[in-house]
């Protein structure tokens, strides 16, 4: 670890501590209806949506209403996205004339994309075409985002609201959530981006000499190899810059390339490693302060933002940590810092962005449910492997999905609340809400929904054929490659230990039901915790009242989710990450 | 407050309850009641599967028998000694029932027929609406309302308190209850329950445990502890796929250990008996309180309705001070006021008496020679006094005496008069003694506040808790006792109705209020409060309204009440808090010592240097199994109360219950590993 390397994380909270509260504010006018500098463009483009669907804007929705509402609109989604893919040859935009996709794999990604997993079992520049990825999963990145950000303003509507019946109204949630925060946001993004030098265009592949040409092995005539020469490359092209921005924003995640940020032209210069970063946290990190808005206690949401960076922290430290200290094995090669070389585990990492940039950015994609990557989280060292995975065991809650981390995080609010409330003598109690029988049954079954999604299919797979086929290193590195991917899926991240095959009919089948089990099966009992929060009568705080604010809730909460988050999946990891950790300090690798 | 309530002499050590507690701990391992319990119920499966493979294994000559031996015989504890801790809970309030069962022994009854004549019934056959009559010497038969007469009632049996009570009809004394017995004189009762219903039964059926239900939190907290198990479940289910996958296949023992040291079983075996002693310390109080639900209540109330007389104030008010009239010697003011007081009864009549002793030892004197004619205290002219030679003494209220001095032309001096209005101010209550209708002078009466008060106003202050005096005095005079007490704010001049309508008020405003009362008139404001204690003494509706009973009558002891709910409350989440934390450690003990036999280097893993994966894994067993005996005297008697705000509670707590359950199992995991090891059982 340098000491450049941490300024530049710091620097990176730092920014991002600046940003949570104008957007977060920003969040709390749009959709308190506050007004906004937009207003006068939006409003009569959101009036006339709404016509055009026949919403009714004033008319609030109870907490089952709302969750018709967005599963429908999912399921709707879900099925366009499948129908686009299993089509696509027949579709404008094809130049490269790319196939319909198989149904297992259209089924996957079909989920996948309305999940907000984003993650990808196929090659992207090979298998999906330009309309497939503009019409399907950009559509996708952004409403899968738009209903993860609705879901969690009606979960903090319910924790704020007294007596209420209703949360809020999904259809105006989603549309306002379009409207007023990401298309602006994406615009401003995508020229930032552009100005980096992130390619837009609708070109087919462009052909390159190469300036060294090369001489590769290509198989001969029956059973032999024979030397071919390279002199010619394909470049893949595409409008890369308005994915890119809504794959950050959107905690997407999902690439234009399969190389994903690594890639050049997704990702070119530090600059943009760095915006894409901070585009990531951006609105999550806003959310906690929109927590506190709207519930009267701005105190609350830093702490709730607190303990998601002092879990962030922890993670950079132990990736970083870990890369930095290079690989064991490897004798006689200089792994240290110095001006020329960044020193550590180079293994799978872009030259540009180094060890820090590299934690840095793995960390923060993971802690979000982003997925993206800029270098090959496969060849992390075994710890810093790990670290990614517990990020996503925890629940995608340090800082987490668009909205799903927020409403995430206030299920582990909630049962800290609970567990500890006790501890100062009164039924526990939530900014003026008692925590009853109901809401506990409710954040129990939502944690254990996705404990539960991870634990059986990764232990499903590790023991049956088709699950073991997909694994590329033995021991505890293959056990590893399935567990993240089980986890990934769970936790709608979308990132992968990338050895893992997993474009088979097994895992695509498993892997998105994980995903579909992970993002609707956790969330519907978060809502209902919210519509019985909102309907609860608000008990006036005195200072017997539990504090939600200040350190020591930070702290407690920070433990909750570490003992109730990560024990869970201790035994599993002990096996996996940590064995292989052991195993290669002792000199054996897989 | 000296009361030897029977139940009290019950305790830990006592043999009788021991010896049932430990035969109740196998009862209770019928299935059908360990499902109530879910954590504890998985440890029974784990418990009866080890105990199966145990003897497949011995039979097919495989496995190591003495280890799993002891595995099971561990578990089998663990699930014992969680039955323990409830029975022992059970055993203290079936003491106590024991107790009251002998007051409810069949009596004969003496009914009044409608004729007016009386038969004899055995008490059992009386029903709601009978009209019987009790002499001195015979037993009440049952719950009822006094509607004739007057008599002195040992209540004993009931409240621990030797003392005899008066029990008279009409006002707020009104109520007896069955199986106490009348000593002196013939009352004429209304039964007012029937067989079954009384409240002796009722009382039974709360201490023993019989009716207990769980209540909205236990309820709560059983639901986290439930999914907390399921995930662990789930987490070793799951783990023999991984340790299959990785070469190192698990043994039942090690897998069932792991499940049961992992899930809470520490909280989940002791949650009963926490509940069971909350409602024994009320019991050991003397509080009955109707249902768990309302103890919990009171661990959450924000505001504390408290009458000022009896509660803040003892009782009545004593004479404090003379302040004598220009061109009158203070003694000479004492000496009329004690002249005029001698018929006085009352107790601030008496403390005239007493005052002008203590300050001028003026003693009581032979009257008799001058004649004395005493007047009594009437309501009309609201005054007392005596008649003698040639004085006329009274003493009586400003007004009262204004009103009697005028007749004579006479008027108050403005000094007089300025006394009379700063000793109001003051929160004391202004007599004025006037001689053949000249004015001495002012006695002031002062309202005593019980010593402790302030302080304990102070720690509820601290705790969050809002108190509020309630008072029929002036908004003067109750603001300087207000003041003098330390209370949060007063109601004055308050009529019961008054009391309902602030009670819903606060309630709109989302807070619980506690209240106590006694009288009839009281009985809606009791039925509406979340809180509400009844006094033992009161009438049969408030005792009927309110959700519990204060057998000592003492108003003060709300304060208790609530210091009694928060315990309750704090002991399970420190308990809960502790369980979980415990679980690092446990983990540190066993996933080593399940897997360094195939990888040597998970070993690193075993930080507390356990000698051998079997004494790991059962040093981790021992440790949770008797972890849950250990807790059981915390359990009892519930975890140290301090007045704290609830932030330094919780930081408090944390440190304690958490940090200290991290650390407390590595080393007594430790220490169990050391002794077993000594001892060569593994």
């Amino acid at each position: 670890m340098t000491s450049n390397g941490w300024l530049q994380i710091l620097f990176y909270l730092g920014v991002l501590s600046l940003l949570t509260k104008p957007l977060g504010i920003f969040l709390y006018r749009v959709f308190e209806r506050k007004g906004t500098f937009l207003d006068p463009i939006l409003r009569p483009i959101e009036r006339l949506i709404y016509r055009a669907c026949g919403v009714d804007e004033s008319k609030e929705m109870d907490w089952k209403d709302y969750g018709v509402a967005m599963l429908l609109f999912s399921g709707v989604s879900l099925l366009l996205l499948y129908l686009i893919e299993r089509v696509q040859f027949w579709l404008p935009w094809n130049p490269q004339k790319l196939a319909n996709v198989p149904s297992d794999l259209a089924w996957n990604t079909a989920v996948s994309f309305t999940t907000n997993t984003n993650w990808q079992s196929y090659v992207p520049e090979s298998t999906m075409s330009y309309f497939t990825q503009m019409a399907g999963l950009a559509y996708h990145n952004f409403a899968s985002a738009a209903v993860g950000i609705a879901l969690a303003i009606a979960v903090i509507r319910g924790v704020a609201r007294r007596e209420a019946k209703t949360i809020g109204n999904f259809w105006v949630d989603a549309t306002r959530t379009l409207l007023w925060v990401l298309l602006p946001l994406c615009i401003i993004g995508g020229l930032a981006l552009v100005s980096q030098g992130v390619v837009q265009n609708l070109e087919p592949y462009t052909q390159a000499a190469l300036v060294e040409s090369q001489t590769v092995d290509a198989p001969g005539p029956i059973g032999t190899t024979a030397k071919q020469p390279v002199t010619t490359q394909t470049i893949a092209q595409g409008p890369v810059a308005s994915q890119e921005v809504i794959k950050m924003l959107g905690t997407n995640g999902g690439g234009f390339f399969n190389a994903n940020s690594a890639h050049p032209f997704e990702n070119p210069t530090p600059l943009s490693n760095f915006l894409e970063m901070l585009m990531i946290f951006a609105i999550p990190s806003a959310l906690t302060y929109t927590l506190g808005r709207m519930t009267g206690s701005a105190r609350h949401g830093w702490a709730v933002w607190g303990a998601m960076a002092v879990l962030f922290l922890a993670a950079v430290f132990v990736t970083y940590n870990a890369e930095s200290r290079g690989n064991p094995l490897l004798q006689g090669v200089d792994q240290t810092p110095s001006n020329i070389q960044s020193g550590g585990n180079m293994e799978g990492k872009e030259v540009r962005f180094g060890i820090a940039n590299s934690s840095l950015f793995t960390t923060v994609t993971t802690d979000a449910s982003c997925g993206a990557v800029n270098n090959a989280h496969d060849s992390l060292t075994p710890i810093a492997g790990m670290m990614p995975m517990i990020n996503i065991m925890l629940g995608e809650i340090v800082f987490g999905g668009v909205g799903s981390g927020l409403y995430g995080m206030i299920v582990f609010v909630i049962l800290s609340v609970f567990i500890a409330g006790l501890m100062v003598g009164r039924t526990p109690e939530y900014l003026g809400k008692k925590i009853e029988a109901f809401d506990v049954k409710m954040a129990v079954l939502s944690i254990l929904v996705s404990s539960l999604t991870i634990l059986i299919f990764s232990a499903m797979a590790i023991v049956s054929k088709p699950g073991l086929a997909g694994i590329s290193n033995p021991g505890p590195h293959g056990l590893s490659q399935i567990l993240y991917a089980y986890t990934s899926a769970t936790g709608n991240n979308g990132s992968a230990f990338a050895g893992l095959n997993a474009n088979t009919p097994w895992y695509n089948s498993t892997l998105g039901l994980a995903m579909l089990f992970g993002r609707f099966l956790t969330v519907i009992p978060i809502l209902a915790i919210a519509g019985n929060l909102a309907s609860k009568k608000h008990v006036p705080e005195s200072l017997g009242t539990f504090p939600v604010t200040g350190p020591p809730f930070t702290v407690l909460l920070v433990c909750v989710i570490l003992i109730v988050g990560a024990l869970t999946f201790f035994p599993s990891l002990s096996l996996g990450p940590i064995l292989e950790h052991l195993l290669m300090h002792a000199g054996t690798t897989f | 407050m000296t009361t030897t309530n029977p139940a009290k002499c019950s305790s830990l050590s006592d043999p009788k309850i021991l010896r049932n507690a430990i035969r109740d701990s196998f009862w209770k391992l019928n299935p059908s009641l360990m499902v109530k319990n879910p954590v504890m119920f998985v440890v029974e499966v784990g418990a009866v599967i080890t105990l199966v493979v145990l003897v497949l294994d011995l039979l097919a000559h495989r496995g190591n028998f003495w280890f799993g031996l002891q595995i099971t015989l561990w578990l089998w504890f663990t699930v014992l000694f969680a039955n323990f801790a409830e029975a022992m809970a059970e055993g203290r309030g079936k003491a106590q029932a024991e107790t009251l069962r002998k007051a409810r022994a069949e009596t004969k009854a003496r009914k009044l027929r409608a004729d007016g004549t009386t038969e004899i019934v055995a008490s059992s056959k009386l029903r709601s609406g009978d009209l019987v009559l009790v002499a001195a010497g015979e037993f009440v038969p049952g719950d009822g309302e006094v509607i004739e007469g007057v008599a002195s009632v040992d209540e004993s049996a009931i409240t621990g308190e030797s003392a005899p009570v008066i029990r008279e009809s009409g006002g707020d004394r009104s109520a007896v209850t069955g199986g106490t017995r009348v000593l002196s004189d013939e009352i004429k009762v209304r039964i007012t329950s029937n067989p079954g219903e009384t409240f002796l039964d009722r009382m039974i059926g709360l201490v023993e445990g019989a009716s207990r239900q769980k209540t909205p939190n236990e309820i709560a907290l059983n639901i986290l502890l439930a999914g907390l198990t399921v995930i662990f479940l789930l987490a070793v289910v799951t783990l023999q796929p991984f340790a299959i996958y990785s070469g190192a296949p698990q043994n039942v023992f090690a897998l069932i250990s792991l499940l049961v040291c992992l899930i809470p079983t520490t909280i989940g075996g002791l949650l009963s008996a926490i509940g069971i002693a909350g409602m024994d310390r009320l019991i050991q109080r003397n509080v009955i309180a109707m249902s768990g639900r309302a103890v919990e209540a009171a661990g959450d109330v924000d505001v504390l309705l408290l009458d000022k007389t009896g509660t803040i104030t003892l009782g009545n008010r004593e004479a404090t001070a003379f302040h004598a009239a220009p061109g009158v010697t203070e003694a000479e003011l004492a000496n009329a006021a004690q002249l005029a007081s001698f018929s006085d009864e009352t107790p601030e009549g008496r403390s005239i008496v007493v005052l002008a002793k203590e300050k001028y030892g003026l003693r009581g004197r032979e009257l008799a020679p001058h004649n004395p004619t005493f007047i009594p205290f009437s309501a009309q002219t609201r005054m007392s006094g005596v008649d003698m030679d040639d004085r006329q003494i009274r003493k009586g209220a400003p007004e009262a005496i204004k009103k009697y001095i005028a007749e004579k032309g006479q008027q108050v001096s403005p000094e007089v008069q300025e006394t009379v209005e700063r000793v109001s101010k003051n929160g004391g209550t202004p007599l004025l003694v006037s001689v053949n209708f000249r004015v001495y002078g002012t006695i002031e009466l002062t309202d005593i506040v019980k010593g402790g008060m302030r302080e304990r106003f102070d720690h509820l202050r601290a705790m969050g808790i809002r108190t509020m005096m309630i008072t029929g005095d002036n908004p003067l005079t109750a603001a300087a006792i207000a003041r003098q007490a330390g209370v949060d704010d007063f109601l004055a001049e308050a009529k019961p109705e008054d009391k309902m309508a602030l009670i819903k008020h606060e309630q709109a405003k989302g807070k619980l209020v506690a209240m106590t009362g006694d009288g009839t008139n009281d009985a809606p404001a009791l039925a509406q409060a979340d809180v509400g204690v009844a006094m033992n003494s009161g009438t049969q509706a408030a005792k009927e309204a309110g959700n519990m009973v204060d057998l000592d009558s003492n108003p003060t002891k709300l304060i208790e009440i609530v210091e009694i709910g928060k315990q309750l409350l704090i002991t399970r989440g420190s308990l809960t808090t502790f369980s979980v934390a415990n679980d690092v450690a446990k983990y540190f003990a066993i996933i080593p010592a399940m897997f360094a036999g195939t990888f040597p280097l998970l070993g690193m893993l075993n930080i507390m240097k356990l000698r051998t994966p079997e004494s790991a894994i059962l040093s981790a067993v021992i440790f949770n199994a008797l972890i849950i005996i250990a807790l059981i005297p915390l359990a009892l008697r519930g975890v140290r109360y301090r007045p704290l705000g609830a932030a330094h509670l919780l930081r408090r707590n944390l440190f304690i219950y958490g940090l200290g359950g991290v650390i407390a199992p590595f080393l007594g995991i430790k220490l169990v590993d050391i002794l077993i090891t000594w001892m060569h059982l593994a």
